[in-house]
């Protein structure tokens, strides 16, 4: 044995061993194996067969909504995000406390419920049903009910990767900002939005993944409309139980890979500009 | 430019950050605002800046409300405590940017901009560091780039929120001296906030002290050193030894010590004075008008030495300061009995609740000879 290394009893290089491979199993069974599933499964009759299944048409379909759904719900997250994280750490007002609650609340409310929220006030026999249907407006079983249901779901994502940085950073550089002349939009645009925008895109990162794969909210006010109300995730259930394996999986591929893309530029946003994304470090100069 | 500050009060969560101040500030002063932690001095340097509004009271500027005009026109250059550069800007960047974010009529152009940050860079000793980022400098490096960035839209009134009060001791020194020439070469109006009374006494024309959200007294350093308007001038100032006072017939007496006959004619019973330790005499022997004290600690300080001595009557600590020459030639040792008289002294009365009375002060002094 080298002088240099701590002698180790064997009990415990047993433990560390132990340790390292429950983790490692853990993460094979639950996490790497259903991934390989997928692609497995999407491509056990080939290529041919998996390019076929996404190109059918009710696929191109809730790719497209998919696409829709988030291009809508993931920038109105993003307004709201930052108005929401600005009004948080900029301001002292009655009900700060409750609103910080509210902002989390979709984390803490199952997606079914929330779901179920929209169809209790916009459907049939909801709340404003009756008004919305003298006026031929859908909202439920149709697109405006799948963004304000994602909307609802991906809603804290960018508030709350904010509000503790901008906390962190204080208030003197907007308005070191304002003394110096800069109106409001100089400042916000100069100023805030620069010292904000690494933790923003981190955010509307981890938002976007989340509208484009959420299943619960989603399905409960979609109706499952063919080509009409079925957005990714709601297509591979629907494929799935008409035994469509390829077709299911060859979706849900597509979804993988999002989540695995995702996962990438996360980790390159971390490390590149942890820093700046982590609010414990942010007042550090 | 007169700035005239009047009635201003500001309440913050039910407590008064400022009572009532008024204030008058002359064209190219130097104001220092100091004051312990929670005194209001920055809620008024942030009135002034506009990023805080008073409940009453006016702002004017020769008449004009400033109350009404906003930060962003109100053309006054702020120098924050932790300076708040913008930290995703270069030095050039944070200099220039009072001057990009005018208006394009008013807007110099791309290469007068670019001349003129090079000039103020020069100015505070930083030429060579436009591409550098404000968390690759030192602290002393980032609060001249905050001043650089703040003399940029050739303010009317420099404001300096505890501009030191970051930095280590020797650069404290170095640049508050700097600070100084730079004022003088510039006449620029500054007021600035500082709980450090060195630096306030060091560097400002004069001194407003301020207290529990109330100017206490405003003078210039001398005036605020040897002639303190309050109780809490006194204290906060330097050093002071608080002794009691009491009346006895028409005469006011400290312990063993007759200080003078009452100038309050009998309406005060008590009375407090204050001592600072550099005003006290030492003697080994002698009798008379004085105290009798025992030396009880010698704390060496290179040119001065601290004493501390403990009064019989009144039976109080005593702090005196002597000059370390002196000391030799008393050849003063640790337990010798010292007979101790106050050269000057302030005295305040007391009501019966205990409270000074500061319009009523009186100043004694003794001169030498007659002391000796």
């Amino acid at each position: 044995m080298k002088p240099t290394t701590r002698p180790t009893a064997w009990p415990r290089k047993l433990a560390h061993a132990g340790l390292i491979g429950v983790a490692l199993i853990f993460l094979i069974v639950f996490l790497l194996l259903p991934l390989a599933t997928v692609f497995y499964e999407a491509l056990q009759q080939g290529f041919k067969a998996y390019f076929h299944a996404m190109a059918q048409p009710e696929a191109l379909d809730s790719m497209r909504l998919t696409l829709l759904v988030a291009v809508i719900a993931v920038p109105l997250n993003l307004v709201f995000g930052v108005a929401a994280a600005w009004a948080m750490a900029r301001f002292d007002f009655p009900g700060k406390s409750i609103l910080g609650a509210f902002i989390d609340l979709p984390f803490s409310v199952s997606p079914v419920i929330s779901g179920l929220l929209y169809v209790l006030l916009f459907g049939a026999h909801g709340w404003f049903g009756p008004w919305l249907d003298k006026r031929n407006i859908d909202i439920i079983f149709a697109v405006p009910g799948l963004v304000l249901a994602t909307v609802f779901v991906t809603l804290p994502f960018v508030a709350r990767e904010l509000i503790p940085l901008m906390q962190a950073q204080g208030t003197e550089e907007e308005e070191a900002a304002r003394v110096l002349g800069a109106n409001g939009w100089q400042m916000f645009f100069r100023v805030t939005l620069p010292n904000i925008r690494w933790a923003l895109l981190y955010g509307v990162l981890l938002c976007n993944a989340r509208a484009m794969g959420e299943f619960g909210a989603v399905s409960v006010v979609s109706g499952h409309i063919l080509g009409l109300t079925t957005t990714m995730p709601l297509e591979v259930e629907v494929l799935y139980n008409e035994y469509d394996y390829v077709g299911a999986f060859a979706v849900a591929s597509l979804l993988a890979m999002l989540a695995l893309l995702t996962l990438a530029l996360k980790a390159v946003l971390e490390w590149r500009y942890g820093d700046q994304i982590a609010s414990h470090n942010a007042a550090r100069h | 430019m007169t700035l005239k500050l009047s009635h201003l009060s500001r309440r913050f969560a039910g407590s008064a950050a400022l009572d009532n101040v008024s204030l008058d500030i002359e064209q190219g002063e130097f104001l220092a605002l100091l004051g312990p932690s929670g005194s209001g001095k920055t809620t008024l340097l942030r009135i002034l800046a506009g990023l805080d509004y008073p409940e009453s009271g006016s702002v004017t500027q020769d008449e004009r409300d400033l109350l009404k005009v906003t930060a962003r026109q109100r053309n006054v250059g702020l120098v924050f405590q932790h300076y708040a550069l913008f930290r995703h800007m270069t030095v050039a960047e944070n200099v220039a940017f009072g001057l990009r974010v005018r208006p394009l009529r008013s807007r110099p152009s791309r290469s007068e901009i670019d001349d003129r940050v090079e000039k103020l860079l020069k100015r505070v000793h930083l030429e060579g560091f436009g591409k550098r980022y404000p968390a690759q400098l030192s602290g002393g490096q980032r609060q001249r780039v905050a001043l650089a960035r703040a003399l940029a839209v050739e303010p009317d009134l420099l404001l300096l929120d505890e501009p030191f009060g970051a930095l280590d001791a020797q650069v404290r020194i170095s640049l508050r001296r700097w600070l100084r020439h730079l004022h003088e070469e510039l006449q620029l109006t500054t007021v600035f906030v500082t709980h450090d009374q060195e630096e306030a006494l060091e560097l400002a024309d004069r001194i407003a002290v301020m207290n529990n959200g109330r100017i206490e007294q405003v003078d210039t350093p001398d005036m605020i050193y040897q002639q303190p308007a309050t109780p809490f001038v006194c204290e906060f100032i330097g050093k002071v030894n608080k002794l009691p006072v009491e009346r006895r017939g028409t005469q006011l007496v400290c312990g063993t010590m007759e200080l003078c006959e009452d100038p309050w004619e009998g309406r005060y019973e008590r009375a407090v004075a204050y001592v600072r330790p550099e005003h006290l005499t030492l003697s080994t022997h002698g009798d008379g008008n004085a105290w009798q004290a025992r030396l009880q600690h010698i704390y060496p300080a290179g040119s001065v030495t601290h004493l501390e001595l403990g009064l019989r009557d009144p039976v109080h600590e005593l702090e005196a300061d002597v000059a370390s020459d002196n000391l030799g030639r008393l050849s003063l040792q640790h337990g010798h009995d010292l007979i101790v008289r106050p050269k000057v002294c302030t005295l305040f009365p007391l009501d019966v609740e205990g409270h000074a009375h500061a319009g009523e002060r009186i100043m004694l002094r003794w001169d030498d000879a007659n002391v000796q």
